[in-house]
């Protein structure tokens, strides 16, 4: 027979100190706001001044890097855009996934991509060599024949 | 309603997107070849079009994200939410009339 809790009993829900869940909100929404300023400068820059994908090469890219400014930029945009699309994509995995199973597979695999990816772009913008030796010298930026 | 699941279809598809895109930008450590001639092939028509869908994409769950932000936080945002997202619609076409040209020149112009 099941028992059934008397009235008035006190709710037995688990509750915590800190709100994992509330601070992910908050997130969510303060990164919106940082990424909008960051992705849509991105998307100026690289996308129409100055002719657009057509001039994005090697070169491109190490005249940027080679400003501290665009450095501390892209990695903010990494950093800020990973988690909050990695949290946002967790989220839609707990509304459709319903088996447990499923969710803990989906999950894994979306955190292991989000690790690798951030990974490997910090190393990407801190290791960068704008001037790698033995590469032809019209695929690199001027600066580096001066 | 419907702007939520653009919202969501989009959050997912520029997810997506960002995986690949750090992928691409990491051949930068490889050599100045390999990445140019990666990202020679963001040059042809098809990704043209592909980038300004995706362009399309991420103003959208921009301005509805600041949307969702005002609805939140502002105290007449759940009043007006419905208005805002007659702006959303309204500002997006607006971007996207001003951003199509020059991306459509950039595309099929000549170099
Ligand atoms: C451009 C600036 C951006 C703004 C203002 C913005 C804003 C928002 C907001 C307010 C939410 C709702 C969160 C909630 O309901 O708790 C959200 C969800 C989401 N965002 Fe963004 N976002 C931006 C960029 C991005 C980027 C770059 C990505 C991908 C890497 C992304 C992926 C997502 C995903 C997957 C969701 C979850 C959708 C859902 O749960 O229905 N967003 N965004």
């Amino acid at each position: 027979m099941t028992t059934i809790a008397e009235p008035r009993s006190r709710a037995t829900r688990k509750t915590s100190r800190t709100n994992a869940e509330m601070i992910g909100w908050i997130f969510m929404r303060a990164s919106g706001v940082l990424l909008i300023v960051l992705i849509f400068g991105h998307l100026i820059t690289n996308l129409i001044t100055d002719g657009g994908v057509h001039a994005i090469d090697f070169g491109f890219v190490a005249g940027k890097w080679a400003q501290p400014i665009w450095q501390v930029w892209d990695l903010l945009m990494l950093w800020l855009a990973m988690v909050h699309g990695t949290n946002g994509v967790r989220t839609i995995i707990n509304d459709y996934a319903e088996r447990a199973g499923t969710r803990l597979v989906l999950k894994s695999l979306l955190y292991l991509a989000a690790v690798v990816i951030v990974v490997l772009g910090t190393l990407v913008i801190f290791t960068f060599n704008p001037c790698p030796p033995g590469a032809p010298a019209d695929l690199l930026p001027s600066f580096c024949t001066a | 309603m419907w702007s939520w699941v653009a919202h969501r279809v989009t959050g997912v598809a520029i997810f997506f997107f960002l995986l690949v895109h750090v992928l691409d930008t990491a051949l930068v450590r490889v050599s100045p070849q390999a990445y140019n001639e990666v990202i020679g092939t963001y040059k042809n028509p098809v990704m043209g079009l592909g980038e300004a869908g995706l362009v399309a994409a991420i103003v959208f769950h921009a301005l509805n994200g600041l949307r969702i932000i005002l609805v939140d936080f502002w105290a007449k945002g759940p009043k007006y939410q419905r208005v805002m997202l007659w702006v959303v619609v309204g500002l997006w076409v607006l971007l996207m009339a001003g951003f199509l040209p020059v991306q459509l020149v950039h595309t099929f112009g000549s170099h």
